[in-house]
């Protein structure tokens, strides 16, 4: 019934879809313009205190129940005092931290606070005692030499986190994670706090600059594919091995059985 | 000398008498069952589809020729990606690319070849059913006797029984003749050193400082956080000219500090750690793999290759897996100006067990 009444009326057909388009370009144009413009206002800023009174809240709702309402760690938790802001923002920011349940090693899942959150209860753990600060963006934009980066990491990572960064298993269902996908600034807090089992890798061990060039290293091989073809995962020879075994010699086995098979 | 009367293949129709026969004929020295199950003899023949439908037959040598025909293109082909994907200066994505056509190309030429004969055969060779008899390894009597007569005639003719002297001197050189050979195994260790003596010491010495690898800077023991671990090697091997590696495979350390309180060290160990400072050497007691793979919070070193485990906190004793003997202590101390230096090299030999060691 509408329908025949909007052929016959003078309105173009197309009049009612342009009119939603626009409504709705607008109402988006502004409501980005306007959450951007309160993005930029509340930008955490480490030496605010506003900042630091946010992380605190949100520091006593989420954090506290295992680290004390002050941060002093409990039977179930340790103490955060003199973390540091790196500390932080690797374990909540990869989404180690809060954790699913005890286990032998937080895992990480899906980041359960915005980047502004994780910002605020970085800075507030940050202002209870000194410790590593979130690392300038210089250091892990991954601009550095990859080829003194692989010599560091093969001598100081590669051990536990495999020589392409696959990661491997530790003990007692503990692991190295892979570091395929891991952030720069994620993959520098981790060495300057050690999380979990991992040992810490302060700036006298590693000094800044080679970690840089570590995380140039693990982003060059991100980026290049292996030129053998495919890794499977570059787990090493037992991946390999398995695959050859199963595809290989299965391969093998079709054809013998074809071969000695009577035609029909 | 005897003629070997079962030389050649025999094809024999599928009759049981028949191959019975054969092997009552000359069985040698072999144990024939009397209860063995008789042969079976054939299946009936059974004539395949190409025998009977000539649409079948013209399409399996359509096949077969085709097959063929891919296996050329597979080797045109092979030339041709060597042309059209060449490598390049240093990019090992065109290496990848080159091998991969170039191995598309020739496993199409083999694989059809093979393919094309295999089926070829299956499908149109005319095959009527028969049996290669299996024809005994012992010879015969007359073979026997005349092998024995051909030793005996050689030991009568050389007098290899007769002239004993001349034998046994024989029998002397054969025997000193691989000696030489035993004693050239020597000469795969170095020559003017004992390898004993060279598996029992390392670099390490009073007074050497920790530096780190891989860039021989020294360490301060103010350096050394907790939860840390420092991979180390001794003052001076970065520097050397020959020999770095095998000194490096012995003298790799691994340098750890833990809260002093978690240290529960030996009878006689007590001052061989500096403030939780300690210092282990990384290659494995079992087969010699370098064990690195340290956990801050446990304080347990895993080694990688068959998953021994090491205790950092009780002297590194086996916790785990097939190494039997706990991690070497290198005992170490701090020099007038902060940097840790060793007490002196490690008390025992590092590494797996040899024949030598005590």
């Amino acid at each position: 019934m509408n329908r025949s009444k909007r052929r016959t009326g003078r309105r173009h057909p197309l009049a009612t879809v342009a009119l939603l388009a626009l409504g709705l370009v607008f109402t988006g144009g502004a409501y980005a313009a306007i959450s951007s413009g309160t993005a930029a206002q509340a930008e955490a800023k480490p030496t605010s205190q506003e900042t630091i009174e946010e992380g605190k809240k949100l520091f006593q709702a989420n954090c506290a129940t295992c680290h004390g309402l002050e941060a002093q760690g409990t039977a179930n938790g340790p103490g955060l005092i003199g973390v540091g802001a790196a500390a932080v923002d690797f374990q909540v920011g990869t989404g180690r931290m809060p954790m699913q349940m005890q286990g032998p090693q937080a895992q990480q899942k899906p980041p359960q606070f915005t980047d502004e959150q994780v910002k605020q209860l970085a800075y507030y753990v940050a202002s209870l005692g000194p410790g590593p600060d979130i690392p300038a963006d210089h250091l892990v934009n991954g601009g550095g030499d990859a080829a003194n980066g692989a010599e560091l990491f093969r001598i100081n990572c590669a051990m536990c986190h495999n020589v392409a960064g696959a990661g491997g298993a530790l003990t007692e269902g503990k692991f190295a994670p892979p570091l395929t996908n891991v952030s720069g600034v994620h993959a520098y807090e981790a060495m300057v706090t050690g999380p979990q089992n991992m040992p810490v890798f302060n700036d006298l061990n590693i000094s800044p600059e080679d970690k840089r060039d570590i995380i140039t290293y693990l982003k060059y091989v991100q980026d290049n594919r292996s030129p053998g073809g495919f890794e499977l995962g570059s787990l090493g020879p037992v991946a390999e091995g398995l695959f050859i075994w199963i595809f290989g010699l299965g391969a093998i086995v079709a054809v013998t059985i074809w071969i000695t098979a009577k035609s029909n | 000398m005897a003629q070997d009367d079962h030389s050649g293949t025999e094809l024999a129709a599928a009759d049981s008498s028949h191959a019975e026969q054969e092997f009552a004929g000359s069985t040698g020295t072999a144990v024939i069952p009397h209860d063995g199950f008789t042969n079976p003899g054939f299946e009936p023949h059974r004539p395949r589809v190409t025998d009977e439908d000539p649409k079948r037959e013209k399409r399996a040598q359509r096949t077969v020729y085709t097959l063929f025909y891919l296996s050329i293109l597979g080797s045109v082909w092979a030339i041709a990606a060597y042309m059209l994907f060449p490598i390049e200066g240093n990019d090992v994505g065109a290496v990848r690319l080159n091998n991969m056509f170039i191995g598309f190309g020739v496993t199409l030429a083999l694989l059809g070849i093979g393919f094309g004969a295999v089926h070829w055969g299956k499908s149109l060779m005319t095959s009527p059913e028969s049996i290669d008899i299996r024809h005994p390894i012992g010879g015969t009597e007359a073979t026997k006797q005349g092998a024995v007569e051909v030793f005996r005639e050689a030991d009568e003719e050389s007098g290899f029984t007769r002239r004993s002297v001349i034998r046994n001197s024989l029998i002397a050189a054969l025997l000193a003749l691989p000696i030489p050979a035993v004693v050239l195994f020597r000469g795969l260790a170095p020559q003017d050193q004992l390898p004993v003596e060279l598996l029992s010491h390392t670099m390490w010495a009073k007074g050497t400082r920790l530096t780190l690898d891989p860039s021989g800077v020294p360490i301060r023991a103010s350096d050394v956080t907790i939860g840390s671990a420092f991979h180390v090697i001794p003052e001076g091997l970065a520097e050397l000219e020959q020999g770095r590696l095998e000194e490096k495979a012995k003298a790799a350390v691994l340098l750890m500090r833990l809260e002093p309180s978690e240290l529960n060290p030996a009878p006689g160990r007590e001052s061989w750690a500096y403030d939780g400072i300690v210092a282990y050497s990384k290659i494995c007691t079992h087969v010699g793999c370098p064990v690195a793979l340290y956990e801050q919070h446990t304080h347990h070193l895993l080694c990688p290759c068959h998953q021994s485990q090491f205790d950092v906190s009780n002297n590194c004793e086996v916790i785990f897996g097939p190494a039997k003997r706990p991690l070497p202590q290198l005992p170490i101390a701090v020099d007038d100006e902060g940097y840790l230096i060793a007490q002196s090299d490690f008390t025992e030999p590092v590494g797996p067990s040899f024949w030598e060691r005590n």
